[in-house]
């Protein structure tokens, strides 16, 4: 397995890596296979860059004030009546409360459907012979765990950049990704949300390409906004 | 203090016989054995049978749990490794939203991603299996009869209740199913951050080619599904209308409950006897399931 590390010397200056304008805040290489979190406070965007493109970005949310509250993948999908989220998309708790709202997308589909990957589920997926391997789940405790979180605080998930089509006799799978290399998509928080990121390390399935590589996050405060 | 305690004997009808406590609790005792539209029946045996809610070669005496669901209703119980449950839609509006802990350890509890991910089939019937998000089997579909179910969209809240119909609350006429879960999952000395997405039966749910939803509804009067247990499970049931179902009143119908020993079957669905060859996920998911009960000295 190769694990490329981007030449950071190449990319954009926060500010033009963001999809939304605004004084930057934050600006953050999660490494390939890593975790991540921060708080986004409300009225400030997360903007996601796909370095290299078709990388998944395994992602979970709560509302940082109360993290009994927290993404629930059902009822936002009830709720937009569509299983995809892009543009418009308003990421919800398990309450019906708005998290955060997808504000702008390059990519046009990302999946809430399967799931996040881990050394367990490997094992029926591929075998037990990837149980050695690192997986979200392990991620997404490691990095709750920071926050005071459990496993029992670990619910529904985003996939940014992921792809899991729904056939018409019920067939579900991940395949093949629409991001590229530079691809983004913006989330702007409706209340303070406590961003948990797996950098999936997913080696077996097309989700990244079968390479995981790294990914990079920028928060924005836009102009006209108080701070905090 | 006399005015007050006169004023309030005086709301119970003079001949009611309860003014003292030997006649209180003559009236308590005397509403012993009376049945209700729903209701737990206990023993189970004392359940009503009803054609296709139990199967003819279950004795009465060897099921295990008999329950009437109200509409709105909720209930929950801890079932043992090789427990079958039936769930029916008797009447044709139920609709059972389930969560599955494990007994042992209730961090360990239905995954509803896994559950549709990794056998690759988002739509749950016979032979599907119900996972944990540890990579194992909590339980299969086992019967099928319905095959209107949803495992995406979840179960109905608190919000969407009071807007679709005027209220949510468990003692409302419209309960939500996370309200009601809760409820169920307090009783386990488990809470709100214990509940993760459900899985529903009866109503179902079916994803177009853009992605949007259709709702199928139920099959009709009758439909039952059968889960097989494989480890010690905590069982938490809402029977409330489903989140998605379009009718502007709040439509919801008793939901009925049979569970019965039936621990060989667990062999007989692993060697492939019961439904028919299981998928390499399943079966691995049954491998795993059953080395960590081996490890805890269960199995």
């Amino acid at each position: 397995m190769t694990i490329r590390e981007l030449d950071r010397t190449d990319a954009p200056d926060a500010a033009a890596a963001a999809l939304v304008p605004g004084a930057v805040l934050l600006d953050e290489h999660v490494p390939a296979r890593a975790s991540w979190s921060a708080v986004v406070a409300a009225g400030d965007v997360l903007t996601i860059v796909d370095l290299a493109g078709n990388q998944a970005v395994d992602c979970l949310l709560y509302a940082a004030g109360d993290t009994a509250v927290r993404y629930s993948a059902p009822e936002t999908i009830r709720r937009q009546g569509r299983i995809f989220l892009t543009t418009g998309s308003v990421l919800r708790a398990d309450t019906g409360q708005a998290l955060m709202t997808v504000v702008a997308d390059e990519v046009g589909v990302h999946d809430t459907l399967g799931g996040a990957c881990s050394k367990e589920s490997n094992t029926l997926r591929y075998g037990q012979h990837t149980r050695a391997q690192h997986g979200c789940m392990e991620n997404f405790l490691l990095e709750g765990a920071r926050h005071g979180l459990t496993a029992r605080d670990l619910a529904s998930n985003i996939n940014w950049f992921m792809n899991v089509p729904v056939d018409a006799d019920g067939a579900l799978g991940i395949v093949d990704g629409l991001s590229g290399p530079g691809k983004r998509v913006a989330l702007r928080a409706d209340v303070d949300t406590l961003v948990l990121v797996s950098n999936c390390p997913q080696i077996n399935n097309p989700c990244n390409a079968f390479d995981p590589t790294p990914v990079r996050m920028v928060v924005t405060r836009p102009a006209g906004r108080d701070a905090a | 203090m006399t005015s007050t305690i006169r004023a309030t004997a005086a709301r119970v009808p003079e001949d009611s016989g309860t003014a003292t406590t030997a006649g209180a609790r003559a009236h308590a005792r005397a509403q012993h054995g009376q049945v209700a539209a729903h209701m737990r029946y206990v023993p189970p045996s004392t359940a009503p049978e009803l054609p296709g809610v139990q199967p003819d070669d279950i004795r009465a005496a060897a099921v295990t749990w008999a329950e009437t669901v109200a509409p709105g209703g909720y209930t929950t119980a801890v079932l043992a490794r090789g427990t079958r449950l039936r769930l029916t839609d008797r009447d044709g509006d139920a609709c059972a939203h389930l969560l599955l802990h494990r007994a042992d350890s209730p961090h360990e509890r239905l995954n509803v991603a896994d559950t549709v991910k990794v056998p690759w089939q988002a739509y749950p019937t016979t032979g599907h299996p119900l996972l944990s998000g540890f990579g194992r089997v909590l339980a299969t579909v086992v019967a099928d009869s319905s095959r209107m179910h949803d495992a995406l969209t979840g179960t109905s809240t608190r919000a969407g209740n009071q807007a679709r119909y005027g209220a949510a609350e468990p003692e409302s006429a419209s309960p939500a199913g996370r309200e009601l879960f809760t409820l169920a999952a307090l009783k386990h000395g488990i809470g709100v951050r214990d509940l993760p997405p459900s899985i529903s039966f009866f109503q179902g749910v079916r994803v177009g080619a853009d992605g949007g939803f259709g709702w199928l509804g139920s099959a009709g009067a009758g439909a039952s599904v059968d889960l097989l247990l494989h480890a010690d499970t905590i069982v938490l049931l809402a029977n409330t209308a489903h989140p998605l179902d379009p009718r502007p009143e709040f439509t919801c119908s008793p939901l009925e409950v049979r569970a019965w020993g039936a621990a060989p079957e667990l062999d007989r669905l692993a060697a492939g006897e019961l439904v028919g060859p299981l998928g390499p996920e399943h079966l691995q998911a049954i491998a795993n399931t059953d080395a960590d009960l081996r490890a805890r000295g269960v199995l």
